[in-house]
């Protein structure tokens, strides 16, 4: 006998779990479907945790959750070959009582969340893979497909919780495929090191963390950005490029991952550590306009799989949390109303999302994945090179009068990109950012 | 038909590391599997259940946190799942594990229903001792066949069973009365993918937990570390090879872009720079032939 539940989730990301974990606490009878072993494991994400958007769920979330360090310091470098040009932020305002971001390690974390959506009182299934959306007559999703024998299982709606891929959405025709230039991919290693090296190297005490983001020549001139997360005991380190710029300048991820990892300000980070993960995964980068339907009859899709990720400021889970729970919430709303899922009623969760930070910030940088994927080769080779150069001038102390200094960077400037194009991109970036 | 398989929850070892510095075992992080022998054990029971009707209880001995591998071992399609679970029971040896899952063993046989065949795997892969198996099987007087390949032939009515036992310089095909306690071994047979409604069974089941009290052990000195002789003087990490993984360049003029032949060469010849004595043993070596 097929077994029927108010809603199945697909997938135990941070979507995913937002959703179960809103839906069973609010009395419905969910299951949760996910490949992996247990949930996490596939999981590649860096990872900064934002804590707003967790309290939400779980306020209390601190005293038992797996949390690695608490962010005090924000550094952003702009690399060329052999240097870095900084701009570091470190706030002793940022050791809060409830600290505001976290690093952490997301199959550890993830497992932690997953045993909170059990004690809520969902059902979670790993190591079934869902192969199919299940519809009736009318084209209305009744339920899934797995990969287990009889392995159907039905249900009132269906959260398309996925993942960036979500294969089993764009096989039932709900969305298509995201295109390669609006998705990253991205390859990481976790270094491992003892605490106190760590904490040294990054100038940390306790529990306190750093991020790095760096850009420039690093990328080889592709739209790409680099990172350097502190945990506890390891250091993620990883570097992300738009797919259609890796096939355009055919160089392969690891490749692009050991420069950055040799690169002379990264290389003393590293010194010594034990590697013992690497991964890779791609990211959604396309924004407001990659956003793809958000619900149909009998379905909503949620998190990485409707691309929501801020690119611009590096926020993807918390997105994916925020959309998870609203489509829990308007799931558990027209059920307690009566009221039946249809595309129409659904509609409700994508009111709430364009409603919600989530689309608003998506929205007003809609026009900066456009603008950095069309001058790739100046935003990250051109400008990192100049502004190396500016630095260099303005340090070093070779008994050259300083406005001879001046011109000369200045001539670099303008011999490198003509004064009408930089102020263009100015003029353009300052438009796409408003 | 009743049978008990007894299974461990293990560290996976593959991912075990050990501190650099203190070369003592990092466990935190690492992820906990059912010691894969045990798999073998369990699909051997499934099978027989299957074939002959009855029912597998899955038996073990843990945190709490075993509970996972036990409703793992339901998800494949087993019946029953009994944790053992008491703070009496840590630090055990091979000595106390065996009394305390024997006796484990004999209450599930008279609560549920009568024990016929009881299963394990040869031996975990954190102790690697192969001891409990037999432990039980000599505590509760069962017919003993270890190193099982696969069972042959199953006589309910006439309460024999023939297995098939690899043993070295050959197949053994043995034939004994029940109840009787097999060891099994492994790539015998592959554990099966539990069906949906197995899954979803398994997922809401109710796990039998017992208390040391609870499954009939009356002397807790006899579980634990109390009850465990072996005494562990030492544990080191074998002392890391001198010689580390290197990373070699092939100079970039050196091969044309797609030019495979010339990158493979010109990466021998780069290996060659950085161990001058290999080229010459390598050539010696090949003159021999």
């Amino acid at each position: 006998m097929t077994e029927k539940f108010d809603a199945i989730v697909v997938g135990a990301g941070m979507a995913g779990n937002a959703a179960t974990y809103t839906m069973a606490k609010r009395g419905l009878k969910v299951l949760q479907l996910e490949r992996g072993e247990y949930p996490g494991s596939k999981n590649v994400q860096g990872a900064i945790l934002y804590a707003a958007q967790v309290e939400k769920l779980i306020p209390n979330f601190r005293e038992d959750a797996p949390l690695e360090r608490h962010l005090i310091e924000q550094r952003f470098w702009m690399m060329n070959e052999n240097s870095h040009t900084g701009l570091h932020y470190r706030s002793d305002e940022f050791n809060e009582e409830k600290p505001n971001r976290y690093t952490i390690v997301r199959s550890q974390f993830d497992r932690w969340f997953s045993k909170e959506i059990q004690a809520a009182g969902a059902l979670v299934l790993t190591e079934t893979t869902v192969t199919e959306l299940i519809k009736d007559q009318k084209g209305r999703v009744i339920g899934v497909r797995t990969d287990r024998a009889d392995g159907e299982v039905l249900a009132d709606v269906v959260v398309l919780a996925e993942g960036v891929n979500g294969l089993l959405g764009t096989r039932a025709g709900l969305r298509e495929r995201p295109k390669r230039e609006n998705v990253a991919l991205a390859v990481k290693e976790m270094h491992f090191l003892p605490r106190e090296t760590i904490e040294a190297r990054f100038n940390l005490k306790g529990d306190e963390g750093a991020v790095i983001e760096a850009a420039g020549t690093i990328s080889r001139g592709m739209a790409g950005m680099g990172f350097i997360y502190t945990n506890r005991e390891s250091i993620s380190i990883g570097l992300g490029c738009l797919v259609s710029d890796f096939a355009r300048v055919q160089i392969a991820p690891y490749e692009l991952l050991e420069g950055f990892k040799k690169h002379p300000s990264v290389a003393p980070l590293l010194e010594g550590s034990e590697v013992k993960e690497y991964a890779g995964h791609l990211i959604p980068e396309g924004g407001y306009r990659a956003v793809p339907q958000l619900c149909g009859d009998g379905w909503v899709v949620a998190g990485d799989a409707a691309q929501l990720n801020n690119a611009v400021h590096r926020e993807g889970s918390n997105l994916a949390l925020a959309s998870g729970q609203m489509a829990g919430e308007t799931i558990a709303e027209l059920k307690a109303n009566g009221v039946a899922p249809t595309a129409r009623n659904l509609g409700l969760y994508k009111t709430r999302l364009m409603e919600s930070f989530v689309m608003k910030d998506l929205k007003k940088y809609k026009d900066v994945p456009g603008l950095l994927h069309h001058n790739t080769q100046n935003f990250f080779l051109t400008y990192p090179q100049l502004v190396a150069k500016a630095m260099e001038n303005f340090v070093r102390v070779d008994g050259t009068p300083k406005l001879e200094k001046e011109k000369r960077t200045w001539k670099d400037v303008v011999s490198a990109r003509s004064l009408g194009g930089i102020v263009g991109d100015a003029v353009k970036m300052a438009r796409a950012w408003r | 038909m009743h049978i008990v398989v007894c299974i461990k929850q293990v560290p996976d070892s593959a991912q075990i590391r050990v501190h650099p510095v203190t070369n003592t075992i990092m466990r935190q992080g690492v992820p906990t599997i059912i010691n894969p022998y045990d798999l073998f054990a369990i699909e051997e029971a499934l099978r027989l259940r299957d074939k002959h009707g009855g029912l597998v209880t899955i038996l073990t001995m843990g945190p709490p946190m075993a509970e996972e591998s036990l409703r793992k071992a339901l998800t494949f399609g087993a019946d029953r799942a009994v944790l053992l679970t008491d703070r009496f029971f840590a630090g055990s040896d091979t000595l106390a594990t065996s009394f305390a899952l024997a006796t484990a063993v004999k209450k599930i046989g008279e609560v549920f229903e009568p024990v016929d065949i009881v299963f394990t795997g040869k031996q975990t892969i954190d102790g690697d001792t192969a001891q409990v198996g037999p432990g039980i099987a000599k505590r509760l007087r069962l017919e003993q066949l270890t190193y099982v390949a696969g069972v042959t032939g199953l006589d309910l009515a006439g309460r024999t069973i023939e297995v098939e036992r690899r043993a070295e310089g050959g197949v053994q095909a043995l034939k004994t009365s029940l109840p009787c306690l097999i060891t099994m071994l492994e790539g015998t047979n592959e554990i099966r993918r539990g069906s949906m409604p197995d899954a979803l069974r398994a997922a809401r089941a109710e796990i039998v937990t017992w208390s040391a009290k609870d499954a009939g052990i009356e002397d807790v000195t006899r579980c634990g570390l109390r009850g465990s002789p072996t005494v562990v003087k030492r544990v080191f990490a074998p002392t890391p090879r001198s010689e580390k993984a290197k990373f070699v360049e092939v100079p970039k003029d050196a091969a044309k872009p797609g030019d495979k032949g010339a990158l493979a060469e010109a990466l021998v010849e780069s290996i060659f720079a950085h161990h001058p004595s290999l080229e010459a043993d390598i050539t010696t070596l090949a003159r021999g032939y």
